[in-house]
């Protein structure tokens, strides 16, 4: 099997460093597309006007801030069973991103929520949920940096992780659960879409974007971490770019 | 585990102004309420159940920062983890000192604050009731979010950081009882949630909290 090869952090760079700027490319090519047929092909709905356009940026998003999460708990129950060293580096290489798209969701639906529900915030189950995921991200952020023994670090921010998964379901279900403001989801798996399908086309093409563009400055920012972490590494002292640089380093010294 | 539960108790005995204080803090947490949103018996009703289970909240992570601290400084920790008796069991029993000596006075003093609140006896039971399944709850939860702070500089704010996110579900259901009880829809429900989170914090938290403590005696 090819996959614990990659485990090691001394090959998975060149692997991450020859993956993510393709998926960047293909990220930002899907977004143009998404936001063309959000913006320009897709006409204005019949109750929500030219308000309701911020879901091709909304939605995406929160599935995103709530799928990296539920990565993190995959990535930390593999680095406590398996004892990879690349895991709590991945762990903590998604954490920004995610924090950083939960906010993003609460940001644009208090924007959505002034027009449509007369109100930038309620406490309504769904809003306080992703609230709380922001604050679960900003507790692993918090904890992995203040612990500065690396192997205790991605072993604490790990259990973190892993107990803080629980609340993931609690805030996909709580539209369900308590009927308040926020409405119902528009697509589900199991029934036919409510929405036209020009909408949730440029919705998809969003979340792809969205997928993509996560995955690929996850892997960019596990790079800058495996330098970091593995700076005195043997391997790490060959590499290409770290040549240029200490030649670089040395010439200007000279000079 | 008995012994290591008797010891607690009495270390805790010994030092009353510790475990005094979490108590004395719920009853003044609940006591600022009324003084800052007003006297009016119709608002402190509605308040009422959240208030308090609020302060019980503050209360128990207040009191969680010495869970592991002073055996940690002293090294018995260290020797708790070397001893022939497994991690987690040992953990359970702290946990169980724990909450008789900061969680326990809690609930028993919640019916007293709720009459000051204006609840019915209805709802002063539920309320009760609720604490009386919810603070072992908080106390299985936060002991994880202790033992992962141990030593960590800063730890008091990281701890609440870490911790508020996980209360959260406690907090909603227990106060969802209380508030569905004063409507008449009978709190079942929620009880059964609240029973659920508890058997499931007992079963899984002792683990995890042994698995943070081994990390940080490292």
């Amino acid at each position: 099997m090819k996959l614990f090869h990659y485990a090691a952090p001394q090959y998975f760079y060149p692997l991450a460093g020859r993956l993510w700027p393709w998926l960047a490319l293909l990220a930002t090519g899907l977004a143009l597309a998404g936001l063309w047929v959000g913006f320009m092909v897709a006409p204005s709905d019949a109750q929500q006007g030219q308000a309701y356009r911020i879901i091709y940026i909304h939605v995406p998003v929160s599935w995103m801030a709530m799928v990296i999460y539920l990565a993190m708990a995959f990535w930390s129950v593999l680095g406590l069973v398996f004892h990879t060293r690349l895991s709590g580096l991945m762990t903590r290489a998604l954490a920004p991103t995610g924090a950083l798209l939960a906010f993003l969701s609460l940001w644009t639906g208090a924007l959505w929520g002034k027009p449509m529900w007369g109100t930038y915030w309620v406490w309504d189950a769904r809003l306080t949920s992703m609230l709380i995921l922001l604050f679960l991200y900003l507790g692993y952020i918090a904890l992995t940096s203040a612990i500065e023994d690396p192997r205790r670090s991605d072993r604490a921010g790990a259990l973190v992780a892993v107990v803080g998964a629980v609340n993931v379901p609690i805030i996909y279900f709580s539209v369900k659960w308590w009927n308040t403001l926020h409405q119902g989801a528009s697509v589900s798996l199991t029934q036919s879409p409510s929405m036209a399908s020009i909408m949730l086309t440029g919705m998809l093409l969003m979340s792809l974007a969205v997928w993509l563009y996560a995955a690929a400055i996850a892997l960019w920012r596990v790079r800058s971490l495996i330098l970091e972490r593995d700076s005195h590494a043997a391997w790490v002292q060959q590499l290409p770019e770290v040549l240029v640089h200490r030649a670089h380093r040395d010439w200007r010294g000279a000079a | 585990m008995l012994g290591l539960l008797r010891r607690d108790l009495r270390l805790a005995l010994r030092r009353k102004a510790e475990w005094m204080g979490a108590v004395f803090f719920f009853v003044l947490v609940a006591a600022l309420f009324p003084l800052a949103i007003g006297p009016e018996p119709a608002t402190l009703r509605l308040i009422g159940p959240g208030v308090l289970w609020v302060a019980a909240l503050l209360a128990s992570m207040l009191s969680l920062g010495r869970l592991f601290d002073a055996d940690h400084q002293d090294g018995s920790l260290e020797q708790l983890a070397l001893s022939v008796a497994p991690l987690p069991w040992l953990v359970s029993a702290k946990l169980l000192a724990h909450w008789l000596i900061s969680g326990l006075p809690l609930v028993l003093l919640s019916p007293l604050l709720g009459l000051q609140f204006g609840l019915g006896s209805e709802a002063l039971g539920m309320l009760a009731l609720t604490l009386l399944i919810g603070t072992p709850v908080l106390s299985l939860l936060g002991a994880i979010g202790a033992a992962l702070t141990l030593g960590v500089r800063g730890g008091g704010v990281l701890q609440s950081l870490l911790l508020l996110p996980l209360y959260v579900p406690v907090l909603v259901f227990g106060t969802g009882a209380v508030d569905a009880q004063m409507r008449g829809l009978g709190a079942e429900a929620h009880v059964s949630i609240l029973l659920a989170l508890l058997l499931a914090s007992a079963a899984l938290s002792p683990w995890a909290c042994a698995a943070a403590l081994r990390l940080a005696l490292e």
